[in-house]
């Protein structure tokens, strides 16, 4: 445990001094919903959408921006990184397990999503009135399984690529597919029905987001499905993960 | 007083590392090929040999990071795979190609391993004793080979591990900082270190090493003193000179000391061992000839390790 915290303390140091990587998963979502509110601010509600405002619901499309960006990107890219400068190799000769980076990584990761979603939410909310989420329990816990389902689905991606390249290769089509399922390209309302539904079960889950941020009971089954696919690609990928 | 070691560490010595018919394969190559070898408590011991020999392959199989195909490996009594937690307490290792992240500090690097064991160095002391002070706040990707060198052989000590494995302590390092280095390992293992090192250097082999392990396609050649590999190669010594005046081969062929006389031209090589040059240099002086141009060969590692493998080791 005390490997843990080490190894995590100089993750997150190596991090402030390599921001570029992360800054994007950290403030795009509120640039972006400050530039696409600045640019046409929200009129109130429109009864074509269910009596919301279209910003409140193109808010959490924000929340998977910032996911997306860190754990189909950042999180494994410096993972598949570190295997291939030997740092993992390196590691796997002391005391501490690789598996302390990886840990480390997913952690700091994990700080970074906390802390972009908090800064989006109450940027949006001094700006534009967005509401504080209203089911804040059902919004943190449909945050958190949304967020450990794609980390894992990045972290598999990171234990079965052979190289850096080979990574990069392969999570820019699961980057765009997270993107474009979670209404990020398009708002999810100008998408056709079938694509909204995947989009629904489609990690991180960006319904059970929404549902939460406008206090609309939540439905379970996405919620079962994001918490199978942590399971399911964290296994795989803790199996499958080689060090060097 | 250590080139008087046996052929096997001196008995009353603790085994420290034991490897027992250990064989790997990657496909159908075979890169460690029945490999018995010990190493007693304090002991240096050199695997030399050829790029592509199976040296890494058979110290990382000690050091835990793969698994023999066949064979026992212990280190301090126990498995490297199976009580693997245990060793990283006692085993440090230096492999190659092994880094750190770019923008990690020297004195992070160190705080952090040393961090690691429950029985630390004092990680500023090691950082002295291999001249990295000026370089402590650098960042790793900013240090010359070099100092990555010596910091992964302290991040390999840090941790005041009973055995030490490196592999190509010296590769990268200028002459100087090399000497350096073997000072710092001889310091190790005055503090009762065991110590196995993976070297292509003759040299390094030849000043560090209480013995050597020999290894060429797989396989251990010869296990013995450096002196102990030149004597059983013998190759013996060799004196060349050209003699004043013609004379009569028999004046030397007689003597105890020579096996045999080749003349080339005006030059002649005489072979043999024991007080070789001062046998023939009497002899021929009782016979009124000097011996111009006198040279005198003794065969040394280089020769052994061609007499055995049959090849000259790349450096």
């Amino acid at each position: 445990m005390n490997h843990l915290y080490r190894v995590t303390l100089v993750e997150a140091r190596l991090l402030a001094r390599e921001p570029a990587p992360w800054l994007a998963g950290l403030l795009l979502p509120t640039i972006v919903l400050l530039a696409v509110g600045a640019l046409f601010p929200p009129q109130g509600p429109d009864s074509a959408l269910g009596g919301q405002r279209y910003l409140d619901l193109f808010a959490p499309s924000m929340v998977v921006l910032s996911l997306a960006a860190l754990g189909v990107n950042t999180l494994p890219g410096r993972l598949a990184r570190y295997r291939e400068r030997g740092v993992l190799r390196r590691l796997s000769t002391t005391p501490a397990s690789p598996a302390a980076l990886l840990a480390a990584q997913l952690i700091v990761n994990s700080a970074v999503a906390i802390a972009a979603v908090v800064l989006l939410i109450a940027v949006g909310n001094v700006a534009f009135a967005v509401p504080i989420p209203k089911d804040l329990i059902g919004f943190a816990a449909a945050f958190m399984l949304g967020m450990s389902s794609l980390f894992a689905l990045g972290l598999l991606v990171a234990a079965i690529a052979p190289t850096t390249g080979a990574a990069s290769a392969m999570f820019l089509p699961l980057f765009v597919a997270v993107m474009f399922l979670g209404g990020v390209y398009l708002p999810r309302w100008l998408l056709p029905d079938v694509i909204v539904r995947i989009g629904d079960f489609a990690p991180p889950g960006v319904q059970s987001l929404l549902s939460a941020w406008s206090g609309t009971p939540l439905d379970l089954l996405p919620l079962g499905v994001m918490a199978a696919i942590t399971v399911v690609a964290g296994a795989v990928a803790a199996r499958s993960f080689r060090w060097e | 007083m250590r080139r008087a070691r046996p052929l096997t560490h001196a008995s009353g010595m603790e085994t420290v590392i034991d490897v027992q018919h250990v064989t790997k394969s990657y496909g159908d190559r075979r890169v460690v090929d029945d490999v018995s070898l010990q190493v007693g408590e304090g002991e240096i011991v050199a695997i030399l040999g050829p790029n592509g020999a199976g040296k890494t392959t058979l110290v990382e199989s000690i050091a835990g990071l793969r698994t023999p195909d066949s064979g026992q490996i212990r280190v301090l009594g126990l498995d490297p795979r199976a009580d693997r937690s245990a060793l990283r307490q006692l085993v440090g290792v230096q492999l190659q190609e092994s880094a750190l992240p770019d923008n990690l500090r020297v004195s992070e690097a160190l705080d952090l391993y040393a961090s690691f064991y429950s029985n630390p160095a004092d990680w500023r002391a090691l950082l002295a004793g291999l001249g990295l002070e000026a370089v402590q706040k650098s960042r790793f990707a900013k240090l010359s080979g070099g100092q990555k060198q010596r910091l992964s052989i302290a991040l390999a000590l840090v941790g005041n591990p009973r055995v030490v494995v490196l592999d190509e302590l010296t590769t990268g390092l200028d002459p100087q900082a090399r000497r350096d280095t073997w000072e710092l390992i001889e310091a190790t293992r005055e503090r009762g270190v065991t110590i196995l090192l993976v070297t292509h250097f003759m040299e390094e082999a030849e000043r560090l090493a209480d013995r050597i392990a020999l290894i060429d396609g797989g396989r251990l050649v010869a296990l013995d003193t450096p002196d102990g590999i030149v004597r059983r190669v013998d190759a013996g010594q060799h004196v060349r000179f050209r003699p004043s005046a013609p004379f009569d081969e028999s004046i030397l062929t007689g003597l105890a000391e020579v096996r045999s006389i080749t003349r080339s031209g005006s030059t002649i090589t005489v072979a043999g061992d024991g007080n070789l040059v001062l046998a023939v240099t009497a002899a021929l002086a009782r016979n009124g000839i000097v011996a111009n141009d006198l040279r005198i060969h003794q065969a040394d590692l280089d020769d052994a390790f061609i007499a055995l493998t049959g090849r000259r080791l790349a450096s």
